[in-house]
């Protein structure tokens, strides 16, 4: 079985300057929501309390919302998680309580109206926490972003490194448009996804990158857009093999993961279809904007590439 | 790859595909250890029974296991091993029995025999759960997981230790040590005291300052002082150096992480991980517990030191030996179990103590342990030891609303500078405990939980489950599309996958990592970008079949070609995954492990694994027609 019988080469560049755009359009949306929505980010973040509790049949959220209202609560989020028997329920940070005071107390008034629920996870996360982890989050971005840029310039050459950064934060800031876009909740998990995905759609990038210096190499004659062109089309297979099978993966997450794993799936996912697009039309088309040449390849190992070739033809 | 391109044609095609004997045992080698150190993971838990001293006098050694087997051996309780193991001071044992119902009966009988006195435990003897991996897996090191509290259930706290707390405490009691240095060289100062992070000394006249400043270098070096005049009178500003700081902190985060331990100890939890992060946090993770409120009164709860008088008047004494407690006095037992009686009064508790250190009696070089008392301590307890000449002095300790008199020395002469020295009958290691027992029954410096979780022993099954099943029909699929499209190499990358998660368990078993469910989710993701390696390298053998090559040059270019890229790609995969390491926290730093190490072993196995495979079966073949790597499909020209 082959899927892809593909005669000749695929022409991906031709439409490059259309699908720019359409790159282009996208990421401003994303960062318009990111700043107009913000995230909707987890107690990790904030500080806080969550609590998740589990009744035997259907929980009656209206009904643990007026318990906890009893309490003299008035910013905090009754929901369902994963399945309607189950409730989440965050509480704000109270200054001079205590977060095992808090869970006590609305563990009791929950009790008081159905005996049978069962506290099944309490998270206490308090102020100075959360602001770290930011902290850390964009410190881990950044260090992400140079290594790999000083890493793709060493092992290519700067216009494929800026290229291959370029095209990875698309994917990633695209990520976060979706997450501000639904709400969807940010969570250290969901950090962790999104910067496993700047790794991932990376390694897109690294594998076209490198078919397009050898097919700079092999095909003496051919010009810059077409030897882009054939190095996508021989690798194009591969592309969709390999993302087809980690999607699989993240698949079977989303479906069986449970609700701990969902937004981390999610994240994958959305990583793993931008990261298809970006490495084929957005990486590929910004290093042959910023005017990729075959000296800049193989330059510095001419003598010793020529004579290896005629042995080989 | 450029070298080998060069190099390939030259070779003679049936040696190509051939590795050397010592590269297939290398596999076969990292197979058999991967297999044996994974292993671990399947057997599961067997119940057990864990004793542990429920008093910081109290020791469990290897003695201890032998009293708990002759115990079960007369009742004819069958176990399926014993041990005794030692972590840092702290012993325990832990007996391993067949099934829950002896494991409770076993229970029942050790408490009854350990602690026939149910008031007052001298042991805690917890039900447990331990791996129940043979006992020669164990021997080689071959040791499971351990499961992050998000998978097993328990409570995690992160506290934060107030470091401007404990340099309070240290300066307060450098004032009294400054008194008693000055008052010891007899140079008159006009006030001591504590100016919010600095000492201040005043003096009438620049000869004492100067006389106190050199008294001072010598007696006190961690001091940086700074001569200054304000108004009339000539002062020093002391300041504790950037070292002595340090110190004072590092040694206030020790102390803390002690006491939680000694104070955990008594719970008797499985297995508590109690550890500093940073430089002023500390982590406390306590597997299975359930009750947070119980937890974070033991936490929270100080066990303390009291300094009382003994009465020893005849009267005190017939009445001991009556058995009767006479109005104002009240009954403890020593170290020895004998009673003694002391007054209700308290001269002193442990707040006034600052330090407790185990040393030796600068006379009769006996073990000793030395006391610092903070200032108002030091006061009080030179009235006292003036008043009390000839008299005996108790100095009790209570834990869980317990007293016990630790010792009970007579007072010699009155004792200024509180500097407390308690010497006599005790060996050095008896000193050691006692001054870490009175260490540990206060903080150093107060503590804040500013991160709490709580996970139900039902949702870490549940997550356990979850995350193994994600995995697992991931793989399946993954498998079935690899065999389907790639056919006989389909199979291949479908082992060297195999062989992947294999090494991946094996190394987080044999580094003892701690699994969590981001963790379990960076395993599936590996996996899901691990097949990358194998998809490179079959399309890249299809292209060259494509491309005219015979079978086996194919199979050699394949490889070759393939590697190039696999290195690149995963070296900056490796980037990310260093990156989530360093900066990453909690669940983040779980997945970021696992991620690096699997990028690791998934090079491996793609790359020599796989290899070995395709080696074994058609390098050999020295008239290979065609390969099964599936449809190679040629456009017409």
């Amino acid at each position: 079985m082959e899927l892809f019988r593909i005669k000749g080469t695929i022409p991906f560049m031709r439409h490059s300057l259309v699908l720019n755009i359409i790159s282009v359009l996208f990421f401003v949306a994303a960062v318009f929501f990111i700043i107009t929505r913000g995230f909707h980010l987890s107690i990790e973040f904030t500080g806080g309390t969550v609590m998740e509790v589990s009744y035997t049949q259907t929980a009656p959220v209206d009904q643990i919302r007026s318990s906890i209202s009893g309490l003299g609560y008035t910013d905090f989020q009754v929901q369902n998680f994963g399945t309607s028997r189950d409730v989440m329920i965050r509480l704000p940070l109270a200054a001079g309580q205590s977060s095992s005071v808090q869970s006590e107390a609305v563990m009791n008034a929950l009790k008081a109206t159905d005996p049978k629920v069962e506290l099944r996870r309490v998270e206490f996360v308090g102020p100075q926490v959360g602001r770290e982890l930011v902290e850390n989050g964009l410190l881990a971005l950044l260090f992400v972003v140079i290594g790999i840029t000083l890493y793709l310039a060493i092992r290519f050459e700067w216009k494929f490194a800026i290229a291959g950064v370029l095209a990875n934060l698309h994917d990633v800031v695209i990520i976060l448009g979706f997450f501000a876009f639904f709400g969807w909740e940010f969570s250290l998990a969901v950090l962790a996804g999104v910067l496993a995905v700047l790794g991932y759609s990376v390694n897109e990038s690294v594998v076209i990158m490198d078919r397009i210096r050898e097919n700079f190499r092999k095909h003496r004659d051919a010009s810059v857009v077409e030897v882009i062109d054939s190095a996508i089309t021989d690798t194009i297979s591969r592309t969709i093999i390999t993302h087809g099978s980690t999607q699989m993966m993240v698949l079977t997450m989303l479906i069986f993961g449970g609700p701990t794993l969902h937004y981390f799936a999610l994240a994958l996912t959305i990583g793993i279809w931008f990261g298809i697009y970006s490495s084929v039309f957005v990486g590929a088309s910004i290093a042959m904007w910023l005017g990729i040449k075959r000296e800049d390849m193989i330059k510095p190992i001419k003598k010793q590439d020529e004579i290896e070739e005629t042995y080989q033809e | 790859m450029r070298v080998a391109r060069g190099a390939i044609p030259f070779k003679s095609p049936s040696a190509m595909n051939r590795y050397p004997l010592w590269k297939y045992l290398t596999v076969l080698i990292a197979v058999v250890i991967g297999l044996l150190y994974t292993l671990p993971n399947f057997f599961g838990e067997s119940p057990a029974v864990q004793v542990s001293s429920a008093k910081a006098t109290l020791k469990i050694d290897p003695a201890t296991l032998d009293r708990v087997q002759t115990i079960l051996q007369q009742a004819g309780i069958p176990n399926t091993g014993a041990s005794f193991e030692l972590n840092g001071t702290v012993g325990t044992v832990r007996v391993r029995f067949p099934s829950t119902d002896i494991q409770l009966k076993a229970r029942d009988l050790i408490e009854k025999a350990l602690n026939p006195n149910p008031a007052e435990p001298s042991y805690t003897v917890a039900l447990n759960l331990l791996p129940a991996s043979p006992a020669w897996l164990s021997a080689i090191g071959a040791n499971p997981m351990y499961l992050g509290l998000d998978l097993r259930g328990g409570v995690h706290f992160l506290l934060q230790v107030d470091m401007q707390g404990a340099l309070t405490s240290r300066y307060d009691a450098l004032v009294t040590d400054l008194r008693v240095a000055l008052r010891d060289q007899r140079i008159e100062s006009t006030g001591i005291e504590r100016d919010g992070m600095s000492v201040v000394l005043s003096f009438n006249n620049a000869a004492a300052r100067d006389r106190a400043i050199s008294a001072l270098r010598t007696r006190n070096p961690d001091l940086q002082m700074l001569e200054r005049t304000e108004g009339v009178r000539l002062q020093i500003v002391g300041r504790l150096s950037q070292a002595a700081i340090t110190t004072v902190q590092a040694s206030a985060l020790k102390q803390n992480i002690t006491t939680l331990h000694n104070r955990i100890n008594e719970l008797g939890v499985a297995e508590p991980i109690i550890q500093q992060q940073g430089t002023d946090r500390i982590v406390v993770q306590l597997p299975g517990v359930q009750d947070v409120a119980k937890a974070k009164d033991i936490l929270g709860r100080t066990a303390t030191l009291e300094i009382r008088m003994v009465d020893d008047s005849p009267a005190a004494n017939s009445a001991l030996a009556a058995g009767t407690v006479p109005f104002g006095l009240e009954r403890y037992l020593d170290r020895d179990g004998r009673p003694i009686l002391v007054r209700r009064q308290v001269v002193l508790t442990g707040e006034n103590l600052q330090d407790a250190q185990a040393g030796r009696d600068s006379q009769n070089q006996q073990p000793a342990v030395h006391l610092t008392l903070d200032s108002k301590g030091a006061r009080i307890f030179r009235d006292v030891t003036r008043d009390n000449v000839n008299k005996r002095m108790a100095i009790l300790l209570f834990e869980k609303g317990r007293g016990e008199v630790v010792t009970a020395p007579v007072i010699r002469a009155e004792i200024p500078g509180g500097q407390v020295q308690i010497s006599g009958s005790m060996t050095a290691e008896e000193a050691a405990d006692t001054a870490l027992l009175l260490r540990a029954g206060s903080l150093a410096a107060p503590m804040e939980i500013i991160e709490e979780r709580t996970i139900g022993p039902s949702l870490g099954a549940e997550n356990i489950e979850k995350g193994f099943n994600s995995t697992l029909y991931g793989f399946i699929g993954i498998a079935i599309f690899m065999v389907i499209y790639y056919h006989l190499f389909g199979a291949f990358s479908t082992l060297g996958l195999a062989l992947n998660v294999v090494l991946l368990l094996a190394l987080l078993s044999m580094l003892q990592a701690t699994l969590t469910l981001p963790g379990i989710a960076a395993i599936a993701l590996t996996l899901g970008m691990a097949i990358d390696s194998n998809v490179l390298i079959n399309e890249r053998i299809r292209e060259e079949l494509r491309n005219g090559e015979s079978p086996q040059n194919a199979i050699n270019l394949g490889f070759d070609r393939a590697w190039g890229t696999i290195i690149d790609s995963n070296l900056t995969t490796l980037i990310v995954g260093v990156a989530l390491l360093v900066f990453g926290s909690g669940p983040v730093r779980g997945f970021a492990v696992v991620h690096c190490l699997g990028i690791l072993t998934s090079m491996f196995s793609a790359v020599v694994g796989v290899r070995a495979l395709a080696n074994l079966w058609y390098g050999h073949k020295k008239k290979l027609q065609s390969i099964s790597i599936g449809t190679v499909w040629k456009a017409k020209d």
